[in-house]
């Protein structure tokens, strides 16, 4: 288990990481945090002749929290954003998932960003960026790009990144108000990539009625799967909306895999059951929020 | 004799180098070392048609590549078979680099030696090896079925069979008011020690010594199977085991094909050659354990009495059968557990799979036979609508049994004979700490709240201690410090405190002058292993005798000097001193320079024992015809047969109704090894057994595919719990002595881990009401089970949990 030999480079700037990346192309590989590069290189499952650490490139690592939602920069650790009341504050979201990101030790290490980047579909950040709209901002020799997270997963573990193109930034965009959200999954050990995971944001009206319902999913699908129930629970309250009809709906739309620690049939179940669950645990965090902010009646949900 | 450090709950006295960072580990050794690093076999089955190393041979940093054809003489042989034993018709090993078959995937077929690991790697992925691939052999039916044979030669793939029985057991059931039949399984696992294996040798070829180190559980035993290998005399060859980062069974196997192949290579090289195995290849090329089907024929009376049992056992052992028959005879023998089984008759049959050997991991084949005896129990309370604690109990043996004789020949070949224990009494304590009585009324609680709760219970003994034999040296040295060494190994279980505990004891000295050196064959040269729960039993009685003998020296000696009869002297604080005069008297390292006459002095202290250096008793010589010099003693010990310690499990659990997670609320064990050495080892070995135990039961499996290929080979995917999925473990301790053995005392290394399959199946099968028949048990099989037994395909446990037991005629069912 140990790597073959790459290249090691240490750019000091963005436009130095750049002109690297262009000029190694698809023989090159960023290295950030290194929390899944490092072991796939250690077990010969990546061979990268190059090696781009980013490490000493200065302004990556920016949390800038905005009225339009969080930005990340590259270099942003995992531990380092759970950590940031201004960003749990403005997408409580990312916290939610983060806590759920592997173990502390990783999370220490481990960039967002990097994360993303590494397109898993089993991860819980790159399932938070597509569940909430976010972007990925991409640079190269070429110029700069911003991919929808619709856009930017691919597959299991391929984004439209280019070799030349470096992640310097992702942005999740605030909820709009009325929002609560939640995520939730089922593991086989704490801190292990879910058998399924689900995140849910629901959204009320002034009137304490469900105006949106949306999850994301991991572990169940190649890319994250986002999808909207709004239609099993619109106009209900949390407490007589069918949840469960949103779960059906949610089984319905998905085809799982087997693997070795669980059947598709299992993880299908899982979830429905999940979705429940984070539609529940959105709707009550929504509900929380009205109540520590109200709105006044009949200001609509800003649609 | 009882003093004030046995028995003493003193924290380790290796820990703080240990977690300080100053342990010495095996890959910590070397450095300037040639790494090495094995061309593995990627075909589970499969033909060497041909090796070309052609394009290894230009990479900067090689040094040597070999196959087969180097190999000459016993190298170039089977590796041996360690433990012979009757039953095995056909026992085949490997070669340290495969001859012309591979038999599992992971299978050494070349070796590499290069500058460095990574250059090493770099060069095994250029060795080119050609393949016929053949059929692969995975899992116990295959294995059966025969429609491939593992070993060319054979008819079949049954490496052993062994049938033992007391009475006659098809009669007995066929008899009985009651029966029952099940069919059961269990799945592997494996140690999985933090450090893997890794050897480490040094050929000095002026001397013509070898040198080697080697993380395993026998120092003796590699040396004597390295010293064939090489045909080395025995004197050629030391081996020191540094500190071992775990063992839990695996590192017992020796030689490993490694662990001749890396000596071999120091030798022809003139270097030092190391090897320090990767998590990856310990996953595919170390050993596993558990894997077996069993069928239980059961008949019994109304009250739950066992009246017959008929237990037939089909055992995976893997590719090959290195250590011979000793985990299906476990599980055959050890089955039994504290009970009585009116007839018994046990029949396995140990089948070569083309997967990993399959070799003692902590347990030893206990977990397999508790499950099924542990699993036996409670269908007999699910059919006869009896409380499951109650039906143990009507099949306990009794204290006033004791020594009881099980009729059968146990894995030291010698009679299964329970030397001591109280199983009412654990059985009363178990049911007291876990709340037996009142969890009825939690479960149904929990149920109308829509929680799942559900308890089970299992007991187990276990064979602890088995010979041939361990020996003790003890020496003072004539600063007065203790030196202490014992052949056995240590893999982080505390010897070197329990050890020291002993012998503060019997000398009289402070423990802080006391050091232990263990698995050093240039201290001890006479050992057999640390397997089997032994290091205590074996090594603590060693150096208890050693000790003794050692102070009837020194009082011998200092009764000399002080003109006082050696029975009025006692040893204390590290002086000896006369009964209740503590002005009195001389240091024992006074005494150590005493027992050593000399004719050359080299410091002050040892004027004392020269020629001219004080007065003399001229008609004896200075060291007696039956005397040596030196404070010193040896002794060994070599116990009659095993010491029985035992032990009874109780856990209560909750499964999630909606997503079929299992959690674990409650883990008690009440625990029974004899005299306690140090209860805060004791109750640590209990803690990392129970870890094991409960990793066996809800977590780890190997994944293997029809092909033979390893799945999970790595902790990403093989699913070791972390502290988090590992549950408090609430402890009570009995202490019934063993007669066998001076200090009245029985193993604890293992016990913790071998209810752990059943007693998890029982509170799984109490929370869902449906027979738990394999384990280990996923949420994902849980999930599919719960859909079986929805649609009828799987029966609810029978007359389970009545109000009352209730009085049935016999004869009724079955």
């Amino acid at each position: 288990m140990k790597p073959p030999a790459f290249r090691y480079h240490a750019p000091a700037s963005l436009a130095e990481t750049l002109a690297t990346l262009a000029e190694v192309g698809a023989r090159g590989k960023v290295l950030a945090g290194g929390q899944s590069l490092v072991p796939l290189m250690n077990m010969r499952l990546a061979a990268p002749e190059h090696i781009v650490d980013i490490n000493g490139v200065a302004g990556l690592d920016d949390v800038t929290v905005d009225a339009g939602g969080v930005r990340i920069g590259a270099l942003v650790r995992h531990a380092r954003l759970e950590a940031d009341a201004e960003a749990a504050a403005a997408v409580p979201l990312l916290r939610q998932g983060l806590r759920l990101v592997a173990h502390p030790v990783i999370r220490n290490r481990g960039t967002t960003v990097g994360s993303i980047a590494h397109a898993d579909p089993s991860a819980e950040m790159p399932a938070a960026l597509a569940l909430l709209g976010g972007s990925v901002e991409a640079a190269g020799a070429a110029g700069r790009r911003t991919v929808p997270a619709a856009e930017f997963f691919t597959g299991p573990m391929e984004s439209c990144l280019r070799p030349d193109e470096l992640a310097v930034s992702a942005h999740f965009p605030r909820p709009e108000p009325g929002t609560g959200s939640a995520f939730t999954e089922v593991a086989r050990r704490h801190g292990d990539y879910a058998l399924c995971g689900v995140a849910a944001l629901v959204t009320l009206d002034a009137d304490l009625r469900i105006t949106a319902a949306r999850a994301g999913y991991l572990s169940v699908s190649p890319t994250p799967a986002v999808l909207d129930l709004t239609d099993a629970v619109a106009g209900r309250t949390p407490d007589t909306a069918d949840l469960a009809a949103a779960g059906r709906l949610a089984v319905g739309r998905l085809e799982p895999e087997d693997d070795i620690h669980a059947t598709a049939e299992y993880r299908a179940h899982l979830a429905g059951v999940l979705t429940v669950r984070a539609l529940r645990a959105a709707a009550e965090d929504a509900l929380a929020r009205a109540t520590r902010d109200p709105r006044p009646a009949g200001s609509g949900s800003g649609r | 004799m009882t003093g004030k450090m046995f028995g003493a709950p003193i924290p380790r006295t290796e820990d703080e180098r240990l977690v300080a960072g100053r342990g010495r580990y095996l890959d910590d050794l070397g450095a300037g070392a040639y790494a090495a690093a094995f061309v593995r076999s990627p075909h589970a089955h499969a033909r060497i048609l041909d090796i070309d190393v052609g394009d290894a041979l230009d990479v900067d940093g090689l040094v040597a590549v070999y196959t087969h054809d180097d190999l000459r003489g016993p190298m170039a042989e089977p590796l041996p078979l360690l433990i012979p034993h009757p039953a095995i018709r056909d026992g085949r090993t490997p070669h340290a680099l495969a001859a012309e078959y591979v038999h599992h995937v992971g299978e050494p077929v070349a070796m590499v030696v290069a500058r460095d690991r990574y250059v090493a790697e770099d060069i095994v992925e250029r060795v080119r090896v050609d393949y016929e691939v053949l059929p692969a052999v995975v899992g116990v039916a295959a294995a059966r079925r025969a429609d491939h044979v593992v070993h060319p030669g054979m008819s079949d793939n049954v490496a052993a069979r062994l049938l033992q029985e007391v009475g006659d057991a098809p009669a007995a059931i066929a008899a009985a008011p009651h029966t029952l039949e099940l069919d059961l399984e269990i799945e592997r696992s494996a140690s999985t020690p933090m450090e893997g294996r890794g050897v480490y040798a040094r050929w000095d070829a002026a001397d013509a010594m070898l040198r080697m180190y080697s993380s395993t559980q026998t120092a003796s035993g590699v040396r004597a199977a390295v010293a064939a290998k090489l045909e080395l005399q025995l004197g050629q060859v030391e081996v020191v085991v540094p500190d071992v980062g775990g063992g839990f069974g695996v590192k017992i196997v020796h030689p490993w094909p490694e662990e001749v192949m890396v000596p071999w290579a120091a030798r022809l090289l003139g270097h030092d050659v190391k090897w320090t195995e990767d998590r990856r290849e310990h996953f595919v090329a170390a050993a596993h354990e558990r894997e077996q089907l069993q069928r239980v024929r059961v008949g019994f009376d109304d009250e739950g009495r066992l009246l017959g049992l008929d237990v037939r056992i089909w055992h995976d052992n893997g590719a090959y059968l290195p250590y011979g028959v000793i985990v299906p005879l476990v599980t055959s023998t050890q089955l039994l557990g504290p009970y009585r089984p009116g007839a018994y008759r046990v029949e396995f049959d140990s089948l070569y799979t083309t997967t990993v050997i399959v070799t003692p991991y902590r347990g030893a084949g206990r977990p397999q036979g508790v499950f099924a005896m542990e699993r036996t129990m409670d269908a007999i309370a699910a059919r006869l609508g009896l409380d499951r604690a109650r039906v143990r109990s009507v099949n306990l043996i009794q204290p006033d049994e004791m020594p009881y004789d099980q009729g059968l020949v146990f894995q030291d070949g010698r009679p299964l004979i329970y030397d001591s224990g109280d199983y009412p009494a654990a059985l009363a304590a178990l049911l007291d700490l876990v709340g037996w009585d009142d969890f009825p009324a939690q479960r149904e609680r929990a149920r109308a709240e829509g929680r799942r709760i559900g308890i089970g219970l299992a007991c187990y003994v276990e064979g602890t201690g088995p010979g041939p034999y361990e020996g003790g040296h003890v020496q003072v040295e004539t600063s007065g410090r203790v030196r202490v060494a014992t052949g056995l190994t240590s893999q982080g279980q505390g010897h070197q405190t329990i050890l020291a505990q002993i012998v503060a004891d019997e000398l009289g000295v402070p423990i802080s002058d006391i050091s232990v050196t263990t698995g050093d064959t240039r201290r001890m040269p006479y050992s057999v292993g640390t397997y089997a729960s032994r290091g205590a039993v074996m090594s603590g009685s060693a150096v208890a005798l050693a000790a003794r003998r050692l102070r009837d020296k020194a009082l011998r000696i200092a009764g000399d000097a002080l003109e006082a009869d050696p029975d009025d002297l006692e040893i204390v604080g590290g002086r000896v001193r006369v009964k209740g005069s503590p002005a009195s008297g001389m240091d024992l390292g006074t005494v150590a320079v005493l027992a050593n006459p000399l004719r050359y002095a080299f410091d002050e202290a040892s004027r004392a024992a020269t020629q001219f250096g004080g007065p003399a008793d001229f008609d004896r010589p200075p060291v007696a015809p039956d005397d040596a010099p030196g404070l010193e003693g040896t002794d060994f010990y070599s116990p009659l047969r095993c010491t029985f310690a035992s032990g009874m499990h109780a856990a209560i659990v909750e499964t999630d109704p909606e997503t079929a997670e299992i959690r674990i609320l409650r883990y008690c064990v009440v625990h029974d090894c004899g005299r306690l050495v140090n209860p805060l080892i004791v109750e640590g070995q209990i803690h990392g057994g129970v870890a094991q135990g409960v990793a066996g039961a809800l977590y780890e499996r190997m994944a293997y595919d029809s092909d033979g290929q390893l799945l999970n080979a790595s902790f990403m995917d093989f699913l070791m719990p972390y502290a988090s999925e590992v549950p408090a473990v609430e402890i009570d301790h009995l202490e019934t002595p063993s007669p066998l053995n001076p200090l009245g005392i029985k193993g604890a290394g293992e016990a913790g881990v071998i209810p752990g399959a059943a007693v998890l199946a029982a509170a799984v099968e109490d929370a869902e009401g449906f027979p738990i028949t394999r384990m280990p048990i996923s949420p994902s099989e849980l999930f599919h089970l719960r859909r079986r037994f929805a649609s009828g395909e799987i029966p609810p446990l029978r007359a389970r949990r009545p109000a009352a037991p209730a009085p049935r005629p016999s004869g009724q069912e079955s």
